[in-house]
């Protein structure tokens, strides 16, 4: 059975608002991280599609996945090291209780 | 081979062995901070140096890695901010217990800045960008106890990684559109379909949450109040200076082909980011806020140069960020040192200024004369040349909006002005010492000022430069 390139990026583009969606209505910290990670994730999916399916001959998307893995991860450490320092002095990680600065 | 490869990647190299020689310092030694900040200085000072000597033109790496004249003239002016940001600090690093840390950071944040102005494929440009914003991320949260640090960090990380998720999302479709990474390929193969001009839409939002232009500012100010004041102006100034700089070259030599798109985005953007942040300016009380909404006044300026056709345009942003280097850092070197010394950082607290530290306030005074573009100053050259760069293409509806939106901006600058001369205070700032490092840099910077507009030959240095960008 042959899946056309048109039903992954379907995939990939709806997983990109699911997170986007995620990332403005969650309130907890770490849903939030988690929302970005689809949209990351949603990018990847659609570099290795558009390799697979339209440019066989090379192999940059796939590549470029990989950069993306690494970088989220380091990205999330960093994230997650933030959250923990927040969590240690505003003894919440829900982003209402932390607005000191507005206008 | 091997002195080529020297030779083109010299700054980065640089960079790479005053991190590791920071690292081996903090692991093997226990110095005193005093010692370490010369030392960094030093190091910093010689990178400044170093970068002057020798420029060519050349590709690495496939055509992964490119540099030019103009490129490395990119660079030496983040070397230079760096140097200054470093001095003016000094005081603030002085007390703190993570002075290697803060510098190996700094310089990371440096290091990706350099990859992705030199970059020449998307892979490269993506892995700088974000060598350059993470790291950062780490620096706003410096001041590890205070709750408006972490606030400001855990703000700054979530925008940004959005931020390079829908930067991202656009390079894929980019991928698909074209099948290649390479800048010069893909801009032969664009043209004009509406998926491109879809990916160049995210594209454009990743890079507008990266210098703040204003549907995606949100996260500016708050990150600016809440970060300490070293990474503050190293944000408004060094970070926004090296997306700037690839900002442009990716509008006028990648996205050529689409030029007709990105105009009319741009001239819309421009007017909005001008408007905005003048009229948010004018109701700020923290000092910091309203340096961070004045910058995102400044950004909509540079994207009225943008609009131009791409020699003027790279020419006056290029320009403009240099002077924009010295007028923004002299302004924040004097809140950082009245913030490091005294904890105040409220418009108020600047009333009758004068009457204790008369130095520091000229020094302020000069400096919001430059970000207003008061005539001898080097702000009003910067602020002409990207004017008469966006009416080369005679759009005076955008030229119009721009120029009475410098009237509004001269009301809140001088606001200040008027706070540290002639207002009557209680309680004023006590006397200041001023330490030797920043003082120095103060002289930079304003020399810088008066210097760089006065002398026609950097414009014209910058212009020759930027030819066939």
């Amino acid at each position: 059975m042959n899946i056309p390139l048109t039903h992954i990026l379907f995939v990939s583009t709806a997983l990109f608002f699911i997170g986007m969606y995620g990332l403005f209505t969650r309130r907890n910290l770490i849903t939030m991280l988690m929302a970005i990670e689809l949209i990351l994730n949603s990018v990847n999916i659609n570099f290795v599609a558009f390799n697979k399916y339209l440019y066989p001959d090379n192999l940059n998307g796939v590549f470029f996945t990989l950069f993306i893995i690494a970088i989220a991860a380091a990205e999330a450490a960093v994230a997650i090291a933030i959250i923990i320092n927040l969590y240690r002095s505003h003894r919440s990680i829900d982003v209402e209780d932390v607005r000191e600065m507005r206008g | 081979m091997a002195l080529d490869f020297l030779l083109l990647m010299k700054q980065e190299l640089l960079i790479t062995v005053i991190i590791f020689t920071l690292l081996l310092l903090k692991i093997g030694s226990d110095l005193s901070n005093a010692a370490v900040l010369n030392v960094a200085n030093g190091l910093l000072l010689l990178n400044l140096l170093a970068g002057t000597v020798g420029n060519q033109t050349g590709a690495l790496f496939n055509g992964m890695f490119f540099t030019s004249p103009l490129i490395v003239l990119e660079k030496n002016i983040l070397s230079l901010g760096t140097l200054i940001v470093s001095l003016q600090s000094s005081s603030w690093l002085k007390k703190h217990e993570h002075v290697p840390e803060f510098y190996i950071l700094l310089l990371c944040t440096l290091l990706g800045m350099y990859f992705m102005i030199s970059a020449g494929n998307l892979l490269m440009f993506y892995v700088g960008l974000e060598l350059s914003s993470i790291p950062l991320a780490a620096m706003a949260n410096f001041d590890l106890a205070k709750r408006r640090s972490s606030e400001a960090a855990m703000k700054f990380i979530l925008s940004s990684a959005f931020a390079s998720g829908l930067l991202l999302f656009g390079i894929s479709l980019v991928y698909g559109a074209t099948g290649t990474l390479t800048f010069s390929e893909i801009s032969s193969r664009l043209d004009g379909a509406p998926l491109q001009v879809f990916a160049f839409v995210l594209l454009l939002a990743g890079f507008a949450f990266k210098i703040s232009i204003v549907p995606f500012h949100l996260w500016t100010a708050d990150v600016y109040e809440g970060a300490p004041v070293a990474v503050t102006s190293w944000l408004s100034v060094i970070s926004k200076g090296s997306v700037l700089f690839v900002f442009v070259s990716v509008l006028y030599t990648v996205f050529k082909p689409l030029a007709g798109a990105w105009y009319n985005m741009l001239f819309v953007l421009s007017m909005v980011t001008i408007l905005i942040g003048n009229l948010f300016a004018i109701r700020q009380n923290n000092i910091k806020r309203f340096l961070a909404f004045s910058s995102i006044a400044q950004i909509g300026f540079i994207l009225v140069g943008i609009t131009g056709s791409s020699q003027p345009g790279t020419a006056s942003v290029v320009y403009f960020v240099l002077i924009y280097v010295f007028s923004n850092l002299a302004a924040f070197g004097v809140v950082a040192l009245v913030s490091s010394v005294t904890g105040r950082e409220q418009v108020s607290d600047y009333k009758g200024f004068y009457k204790t530290n008369p130095v520091l306030s000229w020094v302020l005074t000069i400096a919001l004369f430059s970000l207003a573009g008061v005539p001898p100053t080097a702000g009003f050259f910067g602020k002409f040349f990207l004017l008469m760069s966006g009416a080369g293409k005679g759009n005076y509806v955008l030229i119009t909006v721009a120029a009475l939106n410098m009237i509004i901006s001269f009301y809140y600058y001088l606001r200040i002005v008027k706070a540290v001369f002639m207002d009557a205070n209680e309680q004023p700032i006590e006397r200041l010492a001023i330490p030797v490092y920043p003082k120095l840099a103060m002289f930079i910077c304003v020399a810088g000022i008066i210097v760089t507009g006065l002398a026609g030959y950097v414009y014209d240095y910058i212009y020759s430069l930027s030819f066939g960008f």
